[in-house]
Formats: C-alpha cells, sequence, structure tokens
C-alpha cells in the first residue's frame, strides 16, 4: 500500500500528516520525496543512516573531435548545446540527460560523464524506515533522485509506504505520485487553500488516482476546502483542528502521534479510513 | 556594424521586446549600410533554454553589439563568450535606441538576472 501525500502549496501538512500516519502505522515506510527541503526525518529522527550519491549522465565535449556541425545543437530540445566561436559548449544544468546529442554526433566528440545533483539517505525510526532525498542547492531537477527512492521501494508493495511528495502539482510531484496506491490531498481553510487543493485535484483526476482530501488547520467557521469537497463530492478523509499544542508538538519536531492521546487516536482513526478506502478501491478495481 | 534588437514586430516602428530569449523577432540592423533585416526568432515556443537558442542566433548572424532591456544569464554567457557587448535599451522605440547606440548615449548591461526558466516575470 503506496500513499503519497500531496498539497498545492508548502507548509499545508504534508509532512505532518505523513511522519504521524508512518508513526501510527507502526511497521511502515517513509519516504521524502520533497527533495529541495527534506524536513520528514527532523520529526522521525532515523538512526544507522547510510547515504548514497545520486549522479546524472551528462555530456562531455572533445573540442579536437568536434567538425562543428551543430547536430547535436540542432538536436537539443532544451537548447543544453551551443557553438560559438568554433568550441562547443554544454550548459551543465539545462541537461536533461537524455543522451540524444551522443548518439547524434558523427565524430565521437561527445562522451557521458557523470555529475553528482544530490544523494539518498536510509535510516530507522524505531519500526519506521526513513528514506530521504536531498538534492544539492543550486540543482534545478530533483526527478533523477525521486526515482531512485521509489525504485527501491517497488518490491515492497505490501508494505505500508508514506510518499512525502513535493509542493505544487509540477514534473517532480507526478513522479512522486506515479506508482502511488492512493493520494491524500492536504488543504487549508482558505479561498488561497482552495487554488492549492484544486492543483493537486486536477492532478490526480488526470493520473486517474484514487484519493481522498484531509482538511488541516480547521476552525469553527466555514471552511472553503470543505465546501470544495461537498461541492465535488471529493471524500473527506479527516479533519485537523487549528490547535496550540499540535502546533507546539510539530513547531518542536515531535510527532503528535506518539505524544498526545488525542493525536494518537486522530491520526489511527485517519489510517484506518485510508486503509479502508485502498482496500475498497482494490477490490472495486480488480 | 551590425547590431541585434529584439523587437515585437518586423518593422522599425516596433517597441523593443521585454525578453531577449523568447522575443518573437530580431532586428540585426547594419549602423554602416543603414539596412535593416528582420529574423524569426526560433527559439521563442523553446520547452527550455531559450536564451541560450536566441542568443545563437544573434551569434550566427554576426551581430556586434546587442541592444536589450534584460538578458539571463545563460545568454549573456554565450553573448559574451562570443565577445559581443551587451547594451541596454533606454525606451521603447527601437529607432530612438539605434539612435542612442549610435550617439554613444547606451549604458552597457550590467544587470545580468538568473533567468525565469519558465517562470515568467514581466
Amino acid at each position: 500500500m503506496r500513499i503519497a501525500v500531496l498539497s498545492g502549496k508548502g507548509g499545508t501538512g504534508k509532512t505532518l500528516v505523513s511522519v504521524n500516519l508512518a508513526a501510527a502505522a507502526k511497521t511502515s515506510t517513509y519516504i521524502d520525496c520533497d527533495v529541495e527541503e527534506p524536513n520528514g526525518h527532523l520529526f522521525l529522527k532515523p538512526e544507522g543512516v547510510q547515504e548514497e550519491e545520486i549522479s546524472v549522465k551528462i555530456p562531455k565535449v572533445n573540442n579536437d573531435l568536434c567538425n562543428g556541425c551543430r547536430k547535436c545543437v540542432d538536436f537539443c530540445k532544451f537548447n543544453a548545446l551551443t557553438y560559438i566561436k568554433n568550441k562547443l559548449i554544454v550548459f551543465d544544468d539545462v541537461c536533461h540527460s537524455c543522451g540524444g546529442c551522443i548518439l547524434v554526433c558523427p565524430e565521437n566528440a561527445l562522451t557521458e560523464k557523470e555529475r553528482v545533483i544530490g544523494k539518498v539517505q536510509k535510516g530507522v525510526s524505531g519500526e519506521v524506515e526513513v528514506w530521504t532525498g536531498i538534492m544539492n542547492t543550486g540543482e534545478a531537477m530533483g526527478i533523477p533522485i525521486i526515482k531512485k527512492l521509489l525504485v527501491k521501494k517497488q518490491t515492497e508493495a505490501n508494505r505500508q509506504t508514506f510518499i512525502d511528495c513535493p509542493p505544487g502539482s509540477a514534473c517532480i510531484v507526478m513522479e512522486s505520485i506515479k506508482d502511488a496506491d492512493y493520494c491524500i490531498l492536504v488543504a487549508e481553510p482558505t479561498l488561497f487553500g482552495v487554488h492549492n487543493l484544486n492543483m493537486v485535484y486536477e492532478l490526480v483526476k488526470l493520473f486517474d488516482k484514487p484519493f481522498g482530501v484531509v482538511l488541516n488547520k480547521c476552525l469553527e467557521e466555514e471552511n472553503p476546502a470543505e465546501i470544495f469537497c461537498l461541492e465535488r463530492n471529493i471524500k473527506i478523509l479527516g479533519r485537523i483542528p487549528f490547535d496550540h499544542d499540535l502546533g507546539t508538538l510539530n513547531s518542536n519536531a515531535e510527532i503528535a502521534a506518539n505524544k498526545n492521546e488525542k493525536y494518537r487516536e486522530l491520526f489511527s482513526s485517519l489510517l484506518d479510513t485510508v486503509t479502508k478506502e485502498v482496500q475498497h478501491e482494490t477490490i472495486t478495481n480488480s | 556594424m551590425k547590431i541585434a534588437i529584439p523587437v515585437d514586430e518586423k518593422t522599425l516602428e516596433s517597441s523593443v521586446c521585454a525578453s531577449f530569449g523568447r522575443t518573437p523577432y530580431f532586428l540585426i540592423y547594419d549602423t554602416e549600410t543603414k539596412e535593416s533585416v528582420f529574423i524569426d526568432n526560433s527559439a521563442a515556443a523553446s520547452t527550455g533554454g531559450a536564451g541560450i537558442k536566441a542568443a545563437q542566433t544573434i551569434v550566427d548572424n554576426k551581430a556586434g553589439a546587442l541592444l536589450t532591456p534584460r538578458c539571463g544569464q545563460n545568454a549573456a554567457d554565450v553573448i559574451k563568450s562570443a565577445d559581443i557587448k551587451i547594451f541596454k535599451t533606454t525606451s521603447a522605440s527601437v529607432k530612438d535606441n539605434i539612435a542612442a547606440y549610435i550617439d554613444g548615449k547606451l549604458p552597457l548591461l550590467e544587470e545580468i538576472h538568473a533567468g525565469f526558466h519558465g517562470h515568467g516575470g514581466n
């Protein structure tokens, strides 16, 4: 059971929901795909951390062999290559590592070289296995790191796995939810929150993923995100109150479900609801 | 010498385009023959790296100077490696900027932005 937790912007509560569900599930796997600023490890505090560098392959030019035909320049859809003053120049951070330039070069002037873009860490927090993707500062593309994080997990589909996604609905989020069995959308109770919810709502529909919404920071007053869900018949999985105690625990990087009875119940109940939803999906779609 | 300017329309009456990499056209103006040539910017619809490709066009058209309101880092790297000077346009009118350049009144473009990379910017 692979559950992706996503939202249209940062600070909505993806990590709060993800780490607390992982804690409530006890034996589980937590994967932080928010590679630009992973923070789940701050809450789970994994031990025995091992890490592996992630690199991509980019072209390296031998200007002695290059005859200036520009086949590579014309081929590159991302314009990562340019030919100026009889010299081929590669823009490393624009390259998407497709390898096409190397294939089209008739002079074998291009070869592959490795470029490190980040790393993947693995550790253990109680019964929770913690994976963290970390992209190096200044890098533009985190997808190769996410691919590495999620490929390793494919063999353990029967383990409860929580994928803490990057914010938004861009390629990097698509990569994170691609193989998920279920998506949890976390929403804030404001009009801005509705706008962000709509972004991820459209994304999961496009990907044809079963999904439900967790309403976070709930107040007594009217909740525009709740109205959005009711109008579209979207399953509301749970409600997390806008609460001082929860805020304090979270600010101190504590996992609320491990520290407070009320929140243990809230997240256990949310986990039950999600598990039933996933089983229901499995039955109706099999 | 030839100078290149990103322009909104294929006429000398056009205004200078606010974007270098994604301008629809470039004017290549020859200050000696006073000849104007308008070329399509093939980079305008690029998925990425529009500035790099547009800069390649400027270099290939043998411009000695680029007049533009702004320019991204990657494009500036390409243009500078071809020893082309970048000047900052001081008004919207293409004609006025050509005249100001010839009179030596245009300043060099000092501020190179990091690039918008799909995030707009106006």
